[in-house]
């Protein structure tokens, strides 16, 4: 799609971490207003495509920009910096110490004589660290520290995974 | 706000004409079709001025089939032969089937593809053919009320329905000559129709518990935009099984036995199911059943349903979880479907919600309703309609991988049309083939997920294992519909399915079930074809020519212009040839001749919406 040169620009924002939220969600209404297959269904089979294919995009971009981990990656990508690029984050002993202690804790869960209450304790725990992570991210990036952001994106994803698995867990606790 | 319609001096716009859109509720126990008629939805009727339409057919051996009261009336007498509840086989293979329970009045009979039949005395008839026969009466009854063919029909299906109900309903609809322009998710019709009342915004849940099946949808109104933001719920529960629970508890109390014969079944399940109705409204109702004198009240129909309303309450706090939100933060509860007529559920509901859900628009009308608006904005009755329902995908979508694991591709409650690639690679040396295993679902293991389809990327030159860099894309269009295609990077070889799962009708068959039905009317079909095609040819005609009017001098030049005006002119001259084929081929040279415009257009107005967004900062000040 050669239309933009970002995501960003699609829905008229800044390329920066701390977007507004709001205007993001009423652009991507406009523009679905305008693109949706919906609006071309008494349209020939030709613009019936098109208008799918830029409605796929604009979803893409939308849920792209709209996740915090993946907005955090998307950036990164834009600095020139993979993601997937483990020889950019150097993670230290203490982070990879918290990983564990905090796996565990998610398992003794299940064993809890109160499991909601100690499942919402970890939840709690992982969800303030992962608000954390994201200003940190923020203020990498606005002062364009690659190997920094690129460490922060990892920390970022093992708590996307560990939240989850968290919601996971509630769900199986839902169920009995 | 009215916007006046302002035109060139020598190109006053056409005349709007009024084309024919019906939205139908193909429900488990009753549907309906409604239309928009002057701005305001209605529903149609039959000639005795019935709007419901029982969702049963029987099949005669001599060829009859009657759908509807009719069939109805014989489901006790003719129990084999009379099909109800069939939306809950739609789509689906031997083994769900064995899933929904035992006390199934029919003899199923494996069809192709593992998918079951009803053994009936006209022969084996599959769900979709049956469903086909209950949609004919509604275009036959639309088509008489709205005094002509119709343009197309919205049809709805629940949310929760995976891709192999929804591909089957997509069949049946074809099989019944209809043309669908859009799948659309039960709950999201319910909240248009609510929507068009309220002129809301905010939070709304849909708790729409129908004959065989629940939904529960959260969705955000905002400026006519109406988002879903998480869907969930259970394809094979509903009212159906409050009456079959009843039933149970009847047949124990009376002594009857396991050992029903069909004709016993249906009797003692109709006997339940009028009990049912009645708790509704009263505390106690009295029951007889062979020599056995009793009573049900209220309170122990509860106690035998409150198991299966759980069920409903856990997948809405699921529905909300997913959506990141509280239940207290909900602004409207809309109840769908005629099972929320139970006083139980209400009751449930309200306590869940911590409030009092809406009931204004019949529970029974509401989706039809929301769906002819929806058929109605869609046709193109509505210009300046501002409504756009985005919808989501409510299963994962992804493929096998190692260790018979699936690897999600695209999550449930994305946001449709949606596409996603990924890569993988050979394991083996030398490997020259794929299999890609198409699945859907939440589970880790392929084996608790549903299988699409399976297809093999053949042709890879042999490389060493991990080197073949293979993309596999995954694309769902806006009905929720998933086609796949995979592709070798190095060496270009490519590989595409529409996932025509594997419960579903081949395309084979549909053809083969469709000429059989056209078989006497074979005039009928020409007429069709050319009908379709001209349909076609106008459209494009229609369309072009504005376009061109529009942006036609600032977008193209001399050269490209003219050579799109003289394809305009042929294909005018050929559309009233009254040959179908010439047509066709007339449509898909404009079609391609104009593809490249049609992109220069796009791409201008995506730029002229972005400008848009400057002036408005510019005015906001930011």
């Amino acid at each position: 799609m050669d239309i933009t040169n970002n995501y960003f620009e699609v829905f008229g924002l800044p390329v920066e971490y701390d977007i507004n939220l709001r205007q993001l969600s009423e652009r991507y209404h406009d523009l679905q207003r305008q693109f949706h297959p919906d609006r071309h269904v008494a349209k020939t089979a030709r613009e019936r495509r098109l208008s799918e294919q830029y409605t796929t995009f604009v979803n893409q971009a939308y849920g792209e920009l709209k996740s915090p981990l993946q907005r955090a990656e998307y950036l990164l990508g834009m600095m020139g910096a993979d993601h997937g690029d483990e020889s950019l984050s150097t993670l230290d002993p203490d982070f990879l110490m918290e990983q564990m202690s905090l796996r565990e804790a998610l398992a003794e869960v299940r064993e809890a004589d109160d499991s909601e209450a100690s499942l919402q304790e970890v939840a709690n725990h992982a969800t303030s660290h992962y608000a954390a992570l994201q200003r940190e991210f923020s203020e990498q990036y606005s002062r364009a520290d690659v190997h920094s952001a690129a460490d922060t994106v990892a920390r970022m994803q093992f708590f996307y995974k560990l939240l989850k698995e968290i919601e996971q867990l509630e769900h199986e606790l839902d169920d009995y | 706000m009215v916007l006046l319609q302002i035109s060139e001096p020598g190109q006053s716009p056409e005349p709007h004409q009024h084309r024919r859109a019906v939205g139908i509720d193909l429900g488990t126990t009753n549907s309906l079709v409604a239309t928009v008629r002057s701005g305001t939805p209605e529903l149609l009727t039959d000639s005795a001025g019935n709007q419901l339409l029982p969702s049963v057919v029987r099949y005669q051996a001599n060829g009859a089939v009657a759908v509807g009261t009719q069939a109805y009336d014989a489901l006790v007498d003719d129990p084999l032969n009379t099909l109800v509840s069939v939306k809950r086989f739609i789509g689906r293979g031997a083994e769900d089937i064995k899933r929904l329970g035992t006390q199934l009045p029919y003899e199923l009979v494996s069809g192709s593809a593992g998918m079951p039949n009803f053994r009936t005395c006209a022969g084996d008839i599959s769900p979709v053919a049956a469903s086909a026969e209950i949609l004919k009466v509604l275009v036959e009854r639309s088509e008489s009320a709205l005094g002509g063919p119709l343009d197309g029909a919205v049809i709805t299906v629940p949310a929760y329905f995976d891709e192999s109900q929804r591909q089957a309903t997509k069949d049946a609809a074809t099989l019944a000559g209809l043309k669908v322009l859009r799948l659309l998710n039960e709950p999201t019709a319910a909240a248009v129709a609510y929507g068009l009342d309220q002129q809301g915004e905010g939070l709304i849940a849909v708790y729409d518990l129908g004959g065989g099946t629940f939904d529960i949808s959260v969705l955000r109104l905002s400026r006519g935009v109406f988002e879903v933001l998480s869907t969930g719920g259970d394809s094979a529960l509903g009212g159906d099984d409050f009456d079959r629970a009843l039933a149970g508890w009847i047949g124990e109390q009376a002594d009857l036995g396991d050992n029903l014969d069909p004709f016993q079944q249906r009797q003692l399940l109709k006997l339940a199911r009028n009990a049912k109705e009645a708790l509704s409204v009263t505390e106690q109702t009295p029951v007889s059943v062979a020599d056995w004198q009793g009573s049900v009240s209220r309170s122990l129909l509860n106690e035998l349903i409150d198991p299966l309303i759980a069920k409903t309450l856990q997948a809405c706090k699921r529905a909300l979880r997913d959506a990141g939100i509280q239940a207290t933060e909900i602004d409207n509860v809309v109840m769908v479907g005629g099972s929320t007529r139970t006083h139980r559920v209400k009751e449930r509901v309200r306590e869940v919600f911590g409030r009092e859900p809406l009931l204004n628009v019949d529970p029974d009308q509401v989706v039809a309703v929301g769906a002819a608006l929806q058929a109605d904005v869609l046709v193109g009755n509505r210009p300046g309609d501002e409504t756009l329902l985005l919808d989501v995908i409510p299963l994962s979508l992804g493929i096998e991988t190692m260790g018979g694991l699936m690897e999600k591709m695209i999550y449930r409650n994305t946001t449709i049309p949606v596409a996603k690639a990924q890569d993988f690679t050979t394991f083996k040396d030398g490997q020259t083939a794929m299999a890609i295993h198409v699945l859907q679902g939440e589970r880790e293991l392929v084996s608790d997920c549903r299988s699409l389809a399976r297809f093999e990327l053949r042709d890879i030159p042999p490389m060493v294992a991990g080197s073949a860099k293979i993309r596999v894309k995954f694309q769902v269009d806006a009905d929720g519909l998933l086609s796949v295609s995979a592709r070798e990077l190095v060496s270009g070889v490519e590989s595409h399915v529409d996932v025509k799962p594997s419960y579903g009708l081949n395309d084979d068959e549909v053809t083969r079930m469709l000429r059989e039905s056209y078989t006497h009317a074979k005039d009928d079909m020409q007429l069709r074809a050319l009908r379709e095609q001209q349909v076609e040819a106008d459209r494009l005609f229609e369309d072009l020519s504005a376009a061109l009017a529009q942006d036609g001098k600032a977008l193209l030049d001399d050269r490209e212009y003219h050579c799109l005006e003289v394809a305009l002119e042929d294909l005018g001259r050929v559309r009233n040839s009254g040959r179908h084929r010439d047509i066709a081929r007339h449509v898909e040279i404009v079609s391609k001749t104009s593809e490249e415009f049609a992109a220069r257009r796009m791409n201008a107005s995506i730029k002229k919406a972005l400008a848009g967004h400057s002036i408005d900062e510019i005015d906001r000040g930011e």
